[in-house]
């Protein structure tokens, strides 16, 4: 049986994950290759890698930090900030990602998708949307959640995955922070009209918003989460666990830390 | 020393570094005297079949990869890598491979209830049947790998070493001799893909 995955994301600055990460044992905790490699041995199923540099120097450290965990990391790695043009993926595809995650890059020029879906195939491309609830629909909004674009999300998800998007991670900004769980209401309206794999994103504040997640919504694919993995709110081992005696199919790793 | 054949498909990056993890010398090459005097030989491959198969073809490493596997030398395709080794390919027309392993290369869609995904993304466990071929010897029954694919590796029933299901049983994985295949990906897999390349380069 396919699992559902389990996926932290880390975001990095000038080189370094930000948001404060909160690990016993760990004496740098804010390496993403130690990060990585904690994460991968305590079950995660991929790891996300979000790049919020601004500066072109950032950008170089963020592409070294890649290469330097890809050489270290055997689990799938996506990679996304900054992906604006074809030239974007291969730069990170060359340092060891295997799927790059796209998002205002997309809104600017939707031919991205298309373009980047048929150089390296659709399961190379994640479209990744921040939407919220404005006047009773769901809206998309750019740069980092700032900006309401006016367009539909629903609509913007379907067409993305025709033009070639292989993933879709879904971040409701109403759940986002709020950790009293996942947006189901949103994450339902998106599967309902998507085929390709959805990522339920934003919300998550404990492992029971995971079984709620999984159990309203089989057609979710995987959950993903930040804080609550960074600041060891929920471990993804003891996460899995409890998955699994909820009847929810996920991948068992030996906790190397026991 | 092992050879990843390198013919212009896919990113080897993480395949080259995950023998250098376990303590192996690979070298990423198209140079045929590189991959004739390798002691394994890696057919890697991501994409569509018809692009990978012209472009290995075109390059004429699909003889010297034929004929270092003839002389007995212990070989591994991996996903598309794999696929290229069956006999022919039905993805989008019929498509010649390289005949190491009997059988044809289906669409998964044609066997799976409709309401499953296509690509078949993720990971999932293995089975191995009656016999564990010595490829999986570290590994254990349900032991989960990283899939990606829409085709599968049909009638070749005398050469699977591994299955998953995914609606239907999948071939996971074949041998023939020294030939192997895995439709996973060994070196997105975690310790477990790390387990099966150690295996293999001790063949």
């Amino acid at each position: 049986m396919i699992t559902k995955r389990i996926i932290p994301c880390l975001d990095v600055k000038d080189g370094r994950v930000v948001k404060g990460v909160n690990f016993l044992g760990l004496a740098d905790v804010s390496s993403p290759v130690k990060l990585a490699q904690f994460y991968s041995d305590n079950g995660a199923d991929e790891l996300v890698f979000y790049d919020i540099t601004a500066s072109a120097e950032g950008r170089a450290l963020f592409t070294d930090i890649l290469r330097e965990v890809a050489s270290h990391i055997f689990i799938p790695l996506t990679v996304g900030g900054g992906i604006n043009t074809v030239d974007d993926f291969d730069r990170v595809l060359k340092c060891g990602a295997d799927k790059v995650s796209v998002n205002s890059g997309a809104i600017r020029n939707p031919d991205l998708i298309y373009d980047a879906a048929r150089r390296y195939g659709s399961q190379c491309v994640v479209l990744s949307v921040d939407a919220k609830r404005v006047d009773g629909r769901f809206r998309v909004f750019a740069k980092g959640g700032r900006e309401n674009t006016g367009m539909d999300a629903i609509e913007w998800i379907r067409r993305g995955v025709e033009s070639g998007a292989g993933e879709i991670v879904l971040n409701s900004i109403d759940t986002d922070g709020v950790k009293q769980g996942f947006d189901l209401e949103m994450l339902d309206a998106v599967c309902q009209v998507v085929d390709v794999p959805v990522i339920a994103s934003g919300g998550a504040g404990c492992q029971e918003d995971f079984i709620k997640l999984f159990h309203a919504l089989p057609k979710v694919d995987a959950g993903l989460a930040a804080s609550i993995f960074h600041f060891g709110e929920v471990d993804i081992h003891d996460l899995k666990r409890t998955l699994r005696q909820n009847g929810i199919e996920v991948r068992m790793t030996q906790n190397k830390e026991n | 020393m092992i050879a990843i054949v390198d013919y212009g498909v896919g990113n080897l990056f993480s395949l080259e570094s995950s023998f250098r993890c376990i303590g192996e010398k690979a070298v990423v090459t198209s140079d045929r005297e590189v991959i004739r005097r390798a002691d394994r030989v890696i057919l890697p491959g991501v994409g569509a079949f018809e692009d990978a198969a012209r472009k290995l073809r075109e390059s004429g490493l699909d003889r010297v990869v034929i004929e270092e596997a003839e002389s007995g030398k212990p070989l591994l395709g991996i996903c598309l890598g794999m696929q290229m080794l069956f006999e022919r390919s039905f993805e989008f027309g019929e498509h010649q491979g390289l005949g190491l392993i009997n059988g044809s290369v289906k669409a998964i869609r044609d066997v799976i209830p409709t309401d499953l995904k296509i690509p078949h993304i993720g990971w999932n466990s293995l089975s191995f049947g009656k016999e564990k071929s010595p490829l999986f010897r570290y590994l254990n029954e349900g032991d989960y790998v990283y899939f990606v694919h829409s085709f599968y590796g049909a009638d070749c029933d005398e050469s699977v070493i591994a299955t998953t299901e995914y609606g239907a049983t999948l071939t996971a994985a074949v041998s023939n001799k020294n030939v192997y295949g895995t439709q996973f990906h060994p070196e997105k897999s975690g310790e477990v893909g790390l387990a099966i390349l150690r295996a293999f380069c001790e063949m």
